[in-house]
């Protein structure tokens, strides 16, 4: 049985972090920092919203990071199609999880934002229904993931499944946007006609951030995503090769007929 | 391909015509879906017409992930996926012929659908051009985006509870435009119902497009 | 601040979440990794 090395042996790293991601989790968490300061305090609040229009500074920014992440599985997804190696489909995965956790946030920070200026949580806005479709949409897609059968096969079931997504994407938006323009509503929409600078300042920080925060949190749950189908790999391996272990103590247990080395045929002693 | 796809949709359809799953199965499910709307609401004759797109569409979806699964249940007795594969067919074709048996079953359903939902709800049978066009676009897209998930939903390994969680949220769409056709169809307003339907027509192109690509990937190794 | 709490409770949504997911990968992170031997624990390409 081949020895299995020591955990903490020398230069072996123990979690998912690298030099890499030390520096750009410093930067993250100084921008988070900063977004903090101006969204909170720094920016004024809007003419027509108040103080809402402090929650469009983490709203917009988890939307915009959102497509990042739905967009890049469905790009990872169709390399995986065409290319058939495994980083692809790992950083499919990877991006449509972090991906769907900004969904998540921008519908409940977009259903908050409309509780004061809308009066209601819900409103069917266009936007924001077509969101929870993505989320649910990707949920889906997940849930193909988490399916226990062969990882290429499974691998390639949901890059199908992500691909169709991404040319559903479209279709929803424009057809929910007919939809909802049926039915007249304040074009609730455009944020703020007038955008103070202070404003857009701030918003722009938070796509960045969050857009450096996404990145940050990719790195880390593509790791954990390899270091998952390593393991999982490991343990199919480790019990087939538990099961061989078992037959030839079997066989070898067997006296007085011993398996003949040189010509794999039984001899029996006579 | 399509002499592919007349032969799978020929067997599928003669397989439903032999074991009547649909008549004995399906349309008594959708009957029971407008009489329990029914007794969900109130029996108020204004409201039942005013949902009745909304309904009628919605069963329909319903509906269809019932044919869907049964035209791939059909196929995960004995091997015969294994058969379909190395039968050497075009699997476009066989995407194709099975989307087909799918639509032609679903169409049948519709048909009993809007009797029992003009018998049961009242709902006026205006505007029945836009309607047929309508039903005919939407159920194309239906039975193309169905037959594509079905592949990937059939089968052992506990898939099959994944076909409504990946089926309805994609399909949303064609809900929402075959919804509007039909309500206008009904409120006698044709042009904007035709360009719903117009819409619709889309999606079923991009729809069975898809599926037609991505069957046969899809069939290879279950 | 008008509208305080719904403005507190996004952005308190929002760092809860936000942490809790980076928490929960690098935990996983640190457990899988005991779990894989040393060579295999990072992506090179081959």
């Amino acid at each position: 049985m081949t020895a299995i090395p020591p955990v903490d042996a020398p230069g072996a790293p123990a979690h998912t972090g690298s030099t890499a991601t030390r520096y750009l989790g410093f930067v993250v968490a100084g921008g988070l920092a900063l977004l903090v300061a101006l969204g909170l305090f720094i920016s004024p609040p809007s003419i027509e919203q108040g103080d809402a229009t402090r929650i469009m500074y983490i709203h917009v920014p988890s939307a915009t990071t959102m497509y990042y992440g739905f967009g890049l599985a469905g790009f990872a997804s169709a390399m995986y199609l065409w290319k058939k190696t495994e980083f692809w489909d790992l950083l499919a995965g990877a991006a449509a999880e972090v991906g769907l956790v900004f969904c998540g946030l921008a519908l409940a920070t977009g259903s908050i934002w409309g509780k004061p200026t809308w009066g209601s949580y819900w409103q069917w806005d266009a936007r924001l229904t077509s969101t929870l479709l993505l989320f649910v949409l990707f949920s889906g897609y997940l849930a193909v993931r988490a399916l226990q059968m062969d990882t290429a096969v499974r691998a390639k079931r949901a890059a199908f499944v992500a691909l169709f997504a991404m040319i559903d994407l479209p279709i929803v938006h424009y057809s929910v946007d007919w939809w909802r323009s049926l039915h007249q509503e304040p074009t609730l929409a455009r944020r703020d006609p007038e955008i103070d600078g202070m404003l857009l300042f701030s918003l722009m920080t938070g796509m960045l951030v969050f857009a450096l925060l996404f990145t940050w949190l990719l790195i880390h749950r593509f790791r954990v995503e390899f270091l998952a189908r390593r393991h999982e790999t490991k343990g199919l391996a480790d019990a087939i090769a538990t099961r061989r272990a078992e037959v030839h103590l079997d066989q070898s247990h067997r006296s007085p007929d011993v398996l003949d080395a040189s010509t794999g045929a039984m001899e029996t002693t006579p | 391909m399509l002499t592919d796809a007349r032969l799978v949709a020929g067997k599928d359809l003669r397989l439903e015509f032999r074991s009547r799953v649909t008549t004995t199965q399906v349309l008594p499910f959708v009957v029971a879906i407008v009489l329990l709307f029914g007794f969900a609401f109130e029996p108020d004759a204004d409201l039942l017409v005013e949902v009745t797109p909304g309904l009628f569409w919605m069963t329909v979806l319903f509906a269809s992930m019932l044919s869907i699964q049964r035209s791939f249940g059909i196929e995960s007795a004995d091997g015969v996926r294994d058969g379909l594969r190395l039968s050497g067919m075009n699997p476009s074709g066989i995407f194709l012929g099975k989307a087909a048996a799918v639509f032609v079953q679903l169409i049948a359903v519709e048909v009993v659908l809007g009797f029992t939902v003009t018998i049961l709800y009242g709902a006026p049978i205006d505007g029945l051009g836009v309607l047929i066009v309508t039903a005919l676009a939407a159920t194309a897209a239906l039975a193309g985006a169905g037959t594509m998930f079905g592949v990937l939903a059939a089968g052992l390994h506990g898939r099959e509870t994944l076909l409504p969680l990946l089926f309805l949220p994609a399909v949303a769409p064609v809900l929402i435009a075959a919804s509007q056709a039909h309500g206008l169809a009904l409120a006698g307003d044709s042009g904007s119902g035709l360009r719903w339907s117009a819409l619709l027509a889309l999606f079923a192109v991009v729809y069975v497009s898809f599926g037609a690509l991505a069957f046969g990937p899809l069939l290879e190794e279950s | 601040m008008t509208d305080a709490v719904f403005v507190i409770a996004a952005w308190l949504i929002t760092g809860v979440v936000l942490v809790g997911y980076a928490a929960y990968v690098i935990q996983r992170g640190k457990a899988l990794s005991r779990k894989v031997p040393v060579e295999e624990r990072r992506w090179t390409s081959k």
